[in-house]
């Protein structure tokens, strides 16, 4: 059946059940009811400390065909995902369901895994590395559910991924399993996509290097939940949380699109007392907020808070009191996590209040504007975030669908040409974010503003920013580097890209090599 | 038409740059290519098309040619062609003929 | 004559910055295949600034080649060069009005029937090229400007070469002024240091306070900056505005001269509220009122 972004999806997935088609980012509203876990109890005296993974496993005790859940905060530095998984290799456990809330170039030992037959199952919102290119290549037999940042939590709340043991590495934990992230030599920042895992899953297992008395201050996540505290040597490096993807950019081009995205904000009327923004990952998103900072120096104006997705910039806009709160969700760099720790303008947030589509209102929704990236956005605004080019599963929207839904002005930044390739395309390969909630594509060869937002349109022309047409922009990108011959895939699908409010939106197939 | 009588190589595998290197062929051999490229599903047909277009308007014939790419446009691609042909000692008829053409028409309106 | 605030230098090797070269917004760009090219790799580079002249848009930049000196490669980069239209050819260690000459007779061998005529923007490296500097600018009237090289120049007299520049003030002065004398533009010598942003705007500052009408920039990140300096202020806009209206207030009265701000509005200062006025409108910073 074709939903209303024009894609071609199965009536029914046997891991996944029946589908809902994506039929407009505000159409759906729920009616159901949230899960109920199952309630626990612990008497005086029990110990929750255990002394390795293994013991955690034989106590619960972990069986074939469990959904086990991770966060993903220390991201590239995490270890806490490959010694589980190795743990259950180990014992022999097999057809487990990995639900991450994203998998990292650090989680390429789940090939083995899934080759293996120990995982057969992955649910997350963001797959990048040897594991997005096996899963891209049909390794697994059921295709892997990508959800969104706010897709996740709600999917865990409605009961739609049901959690069994949520493994919750905390760089600081006492012994009843009170949890930060913020304290001890492995703090990574906000726990936030952590939070919904902690409250529904059946078990829930801390894992900690950092073991401090009784009780831990201040509490990302309460012991209320929590059934065992496992101690290891080592729970990642935080050095590993910055990535070419954390970082600002340097090079001159993608400055140049910052600055522009800057000024286009600044013509859209925004950047007025309490001006609250967003910058999601890549170089040149990042360098907006710098830009940003820079406006609202030379015009004496204080923001009202940055969401996110935290970055030094940010935290040095707080410092100098240009912006006034930053809510956290996830730290992207040390000054981030060290800001989080020590200033109480600087607060922690659930996935679910950063952007769940299903609870009284999500942070998103009070964003004026909120600048991301696109590995490829179509005449029609839709943006793709998951596939490469090449086909090949890269990513996954991370909060990017939910954050163009809620702000008020949504802004794309992009190279037309990546290497060779254009970014503006007549069709997206895999749609994940809808071209209804993108308003302004950026480039360095031109802005295009979506036609459903005539306002934004006029000014930008009042401000003096000259426009295109995005299919204008496709053409230049065309005429210079040649018209690209589309990848064929084949027919198998490997992913469900599945839109916040629990439709699917699009579907991944599999690559013919 | 002419031949190639040694092995060269022009460009780099900088980013948006190729590796052209240039191989005499067997006689008769016609022009071959062996392209590894990483964009070779959306452009390995246009690669392909540009080396024989710009060897063709030399008149260079049984030659391997060889492609590292990293996604150069069609004008590094020649570029980078007609450089490692210079460097196997061929004498490079006029290139690039027709550019007074296309630059009036820059002058004139753009 | 066309603006040249910034004319930003592209290794004329390198086809990922030459493909954007026009997306960098600098009033010209110079793609470079002298002293950004090793020696082995001159042949590409020409091959490759020629092809990109072919097929490449560089939207509103001014396309500017630098060769090769006369003493070496010179000949051949023009005669590959040149059909393909650059608009300008910049020359460097120019030291003589022949060394003109010779590149007016190289280019004119193989400019094609109807193709606009190639400028030319001597580049002075030399205490010899300092000395001749007006010789140079009038060698042609091709000849649209004159820029200068100051690390060449310092390395030849053995002198020590400064962020603050007075070791070169003394060129910067001449160049200024022989330019002048000969009607054309005057282009700085590039800030060298990459990341002294204050480094750069205060030796831009003083470019401008001199009287060069651009810079040469060896960073893309160097050109908002250059542009900023050279652009008017708001102030000085306004400033020019009221001058011109308070002269045609004059006019319509049938006074002669006015008094702008305490002073006595005389003919060079209208000549520089108009060119102000003029750069501002070239600039787009005038609104639709003041146009």
């Amino acid at each position: 059946m074709k939903n209303s972004v024009n894609r071609e999806i199965p009536e029914r997935v046997d891991n996944y059940g029946e589908v809902t088609p994506f039929n407009g980012a505000f159409t759906l509203i729920p009616t159901m009811n949230r899960q109920a876990p199952r309630v626990k109890s612990c008497l005086p005296g029990d110990i929750k400390l255990v002394d390795s993974l293994e013991e955690v496993f034989r106590r619960i005790p972990v069986k074939d065909g469990m959904t086990l859940s991770f966060h993903h905060h220390l991201r590239n530095g995490d270890y806490v995902l490959n010694m589980v998984m190795d743990t259950a290799a180990k014992l022999g456990l097999r057809n487990l369901k990995v639900a991450a809330s994203s998998i990292h170039l650090v989680h390429a030992p789940l090939v083995a895994h899934m080759k293996s037959g120990v995982v057969t199952e992955i649910d997350t919102s963001y797959l990048g590395g040897e594991a997005a290119k096996a899963v891209s290549a049909g390794i697994l037999d059921k295709p892997v559910i990508l959800r969104s940042h706010g897709g996740r939590p709600r999917a865990i709340e409605c009961g739609q991924l049901k959690i069994d043991v949520a493994f919750i590495a905390a760089s600081a934990a006492d012994d009843c399993g009170n949890l930060n992230g913020v304290s001890g030599p492995s703090a990574c920042g906000s726990l936030g996509y952590a939070m919904a895992d902690a409250e529904y899953a059946d078990w829930v297992v801390a894992v900690t290097d950092n073991l401090v008395e009784y009780p831990l201050a201040p509490i990302s996540i309460p012991q209320t939940r929590v059934d065992y505290v496992v101690r290891v040597d080592c729970i990642g490096d935080p050095k590993g949380i910055v990535s070419s993807t954390t970082n600002i950019t340097r090079d001159p081009i993608g400055l140049r699109i910052a600055q522009t995205a800057a000024k286009v904000i600044e013509a859209a009327g925004l950047i007025k007392p309490g001006f609250s923004f967003q910058t999601g990952v890549g170089g040149a998103s990042l360098a907006v907020a710098h830009y940003l900072g820079k406006m609202l120096e030379a015009k004496g104006v204080t923001a009202g808070f940055a969401l996110g997705g935290i970055t030094g910039t940010m935290v040095d806009l707080l410092n100098k009191g240009l912006v006034k709160r930053i809510i956290d969700v996830q730290g992207f760099d040390l000054d981030a996590v060290r800001s989080l720790a020590s200033n109480p303008d600087h607060v922690e947030i659930s996935g679910s209040f950063y952007a769940s589509p299903f609870n009284a209102g999500c942070a998103v929704n009070r964003l004026d504007t909120v600048v991301l990236g696109a590995t490829e956005i179509d005449v029609h605004f839709n943006v793709n975030v998951v596939t490469g080019s090449d086909g090949v599963i890269m990513g996954g929207s991370g909060g990017h669908s939910d954050a163009a839904a809620g702000a008020k002005v949504t802004v794309i930044v992009a190279n037309l040409l990546r290497g060779r390739l254009p970014t503006v395309v007549d069709n997206v390969l895999t749609v994940t974010t809808p071209g209804e909630t993108i308003d302004v594509l950026v480039t360095e060869r031109g802005i295009a503003v979506n036609p459903l937002r005539q306002d934004l349109k006029k000014a930008m022309s009042d401000a003096g920013l000259p426009l295109v047409d995005i299919r204008e922009l496709k053409e230049e990108a065309e005429s210079i580097a040649g018209i690209p011959r589309q990848i064929v895939t084949k027919d198998r699908i490997v992913a469900l890209v599945e839109y916040r409010d629990g439709s699917i939106i699009d579907v991944v197939r599999q690559t013919e090599i | 038409m002419r031949k190639v009588t040694k092995i060269a190589q022009a460009g780099s595998i900088e980013s948006n740059d190729a590796i052209i290197t240039i191989v005499p062929g067997e006689a008769g051999s016609g022009v071959s290519t062996d392209i590894e490229s990483s964009v070779l599903i959306q452009y390995g047909d246009a690669i392909k098309q540009v080396i024989a277009k710009t060897l063709a308007e030399q008149s260079i014939s049984d030659v391997c040619v060889k492609v590292i790419d990293r996604g150069a446009l069609d004008c590094t691609i020649r570029a980078r062609v007609l450089a490692a042909l210079l460097r196997t000692g061929v004498e490079l008829k006029e290139v690039f003929v027709d550019a007074a053409e296309k630059n009036d028409a820059v002058y004139s309106g753009k | 004559m066309r603006l040249r605030r910034t004319m930003q230098f592209i290794p004329g090797n390198n086809p990922g910055m030459v493909q954007n070269g026009g997306v960098l917004g600098a009033d010209s760009i110079i793609l470079d295949v002298e002293d950004a090219i090793t020696l082995r790799e001159k042949d590409a580079a020409r091959l490759l600034v020629a092809s990109a002249l072919h097929s490449i848009n560089f939207y509103k930049s001014e396309k500017v080649v630098r060769i090769n000196s006369i003493d070496t490669f010179a000949r051949e980069d023009i005669n590959m060069i040149v059909p393909c239209g650059p608009e300008a050819i910049l020359i460097p260690k120019t030291h003589c009005a022949a060394d003109v000459h010779q590149v007016v007779e190289w280019i004119k061998a193989v400019e094609r029937p109807g193709q606009k005529p190639v400028k030319l923007i001597p580049q002075i490296e030399s205490p010899q090229g300092l000395i001749e500097a007006y010789a140079i600018a009038v060698a042609d009237p091709r000849v649209e400007a004159l820029a200068l090289g100051a690390e060449d120049y310092t390395a030849t007299l053995s002198a020590q070469r400064t962020k603050e520049g007075t070791e070169i003030l003394t060129m910067r002065m001449i160049v200024v002024n022989a330019a002048a004398a000969a009607g054309i533009q005057s282009i700085d010598t590039p800030f060298t240091d990459v990341n002294d942003e204050d480094g750069l705007i205060r030796d831009t500052l003083l470019a401008k306070q001199l009287g060069f009408k651009g810079k040469l920039s060896i960073n893309p990140r160097h050109v908002d900056i250059i542009h900023q300096v050279f652009s008017p202020t708001a102030k000085e806009v306004e400033w020019a505005l009221r001058i011109i209206s308070g002269l045609k207030q004059a006019a319509k009265e049938g006074s002669g001269v006015i008094t702008v701000d305490g002073k006595m509005v005389d003919k060079p200062i209208v000549d520089r509220a108009e060119r102000v006025v003029q750069l501002a409108r070239t600039l787009g910073l005038l609104k639709e009122a003041e146009k």
